[in-house]
């Protein structure tokens, strides 16, 4: 250590969870992520809790971001959560965006969502969370 | 941590290599010192990797020959490496996005890899990464990545077999191929084929392959359709052919000694580097000097010997 080779990179995994029928959203998240320096994997449409966890897994992320439109957040996130845990990645900084109504955002904070993030949110904003959540 | 990490890579634990990785990626020394331990019981794993352009179908491809080495009963790793942006430093890694077959499956394991800044060269993390998945008992690791510049062709140039994807379109793209990628080549992949102008590409690419110089391996050309599962195994037992024919001719020894010759030359270059070009380049002599040469009162090549001779009081 002390050598200038610590070259620390943030890493999120940007994941659709349920049945979404598009994705632009997580998109312009996951470009906006990168433009601010960040490396975003990004797992595509319709994947369950299981892939979602699984690749975080394998990619080793910091952050995970879960954008959900379909409104099954509150059955879908706790699935996250819960496999999260159980594969020893507790530490793993949740947050979520997406069509995500204000009488659920307590719900999801309670489980462990650090961040929710609704339509209008400008990027940098996110970028500044995700900043010092991780460092 | 460290201990923890080693015992998890040696049972096989996907977070373990997970986070061997990022050491590797964020820290040379850590990454070394793992490295160190883990290699006396590295068994080589089969190395295949896979080039083309963007949009060519390559992590279809990587998914399905996955698939297919996967009801063989062999552990499968994938490396998926994408850009680094040069402006921002960050990359956008969707090479999962097309990998949903083997999401469920234990026994393969999918990283993404952003080049990061290695100039020049190959980013040294994707070759540690390479060995630590060996040590953890991949049979078979397929790397993946977009054929454009220096940087791609060095990281083929790592594996034992390298498939170049290319597509019924592509025509006038693939002159603009670098010539060494047409010589990286052992096996050319026609993708997409049932789409109209494969005779045509299937020919200018014959006519490319026949002004390769190759000895011994004629590359084959392999059409496929990757999203109906065409062609695959028609593909993967080319790759398996190219691999005996390997192992056969000594060719793989070979190849493989090359390989990690310039590992070593490579590694010695970056101790050098840190200990003796980097301390002068911090030295109050290194900034004199510089303001003469910006003055011509002195030429760089002089004042580049100087400074080495100081440094070793020669």
């Amino acid at each position: 250590m002390g050598d200038k080779k610590v070259d620390k990179k943030v890493k999120v995994l940007i994941g659709k969870p349920g049945l979404d029928g598009h994705d632009r959203g997580a998109k312009v998240i996951a470009r906006g992520l990168k433009e601010a320096g960040m490396e975003v994997v990004y797992t595509g449409l319709r994947k369950t809790p299981d892939d979602i966890v699984r690749a975080a897994i394998q990619e080793d992320v910091d952050v995970i971001g879960l954008s959900i439109l379909s409104g099954a957040h509150k059955h879908l996130f706790p699935e996250v959560m819960k496999k999260l845990e159980e594969e020893g990645a507790g530490e793993v900084v949740v947050i979520s965006g997406g069509i995500i109504p204000e009488e659920d955002h307590e719900y999801l904070k309670d489980l462990g969502i650090e961040g929710i993030f609704t339509p209008g949110t400008p990027i940098q904003e996110i970028v500044d969370f995700i900043q010092k959540k991780v460092n | 941590m460290m201990e923890n990490i080693l015992e998890g890579i040696k049972k096989g634990n996907e977070r373990a290599i997970a986070q061997a990785i990022t050491m590797i990626e964020n820290n040379r020394e850590q990454g070394a010192e793992l490295l160190k331990k883990l290699y006396s019981k590295t068994t080589f794993a089969y190395l295949v990797g896979i080039t083309g352009p963007p949009g060519s179908g390559k992590s279809t491809l990587t998914d399905k020959i996955v698939g297919r080495w996967r009801e063989k009963g062999l552990k499968v790793a994938v490396i998926a490496i994408d850009p680094t942006s040069q402006f921002s430093g960050g990359a956008l890694l969707g090479d999962r996005i097309r990998m949903s077959n083997v999401s469920t499956d234990r026994g393969v394991f999918i990283r993404s890899m952003a080049t990061r800044g290695s100039l020049g060269g190959l980013n040294p993390a994707i070759y540690d990464t390479v060995l630590l998945l060996s040590a953890a008992g991949y049979d078979y690791i397929l790397i993946e990545t977009v054929g454009v510049g220096q940087n791609e062709v060095d990281i083929v140039d790592l594996a034992d077999t390298t498939l170049v994807v290319t597509v019924p379109e592509a025509g006038d793209e693939i002159q603009t191929f670098k010539a060494g990628l047409m010589e990286v080549g052992d096996l050319f992949v026609l993708n997409k084929s049932d789409r109209p102008g494969v005779d045509k590409m299937q020919l200018t690419l014959e006519q490319m392959i026949s002004l390769a110089d190759k000895k011994g391996w004629e590359p084959p050309i392999i059409k496929t359709v990757a999203t109906k599962k065409r062609g695959i195994n028609r593909l993967t037992n080319k790759i398996e052919e190219h691999k005996n024919y390997l192992e056969e001719s000594q060719l793989l020894e070979n190849n493989r000694e090359e390989v990690m010759r310039r590992q070593l030359v490579n590694l010695l270059e970056e101790k050098v580097l840190a200990r003796i070009v980097n301390p002068i380049k911090n030295s109050q002599e290194f900034n004199n000097k510089l303001r003469k040469i910006q003055k011509v009162e002195k030429d760089p090549y002089t004042a580049a010997e100087e400074l080495l001779a100081d440094k070793f009081k020669i």
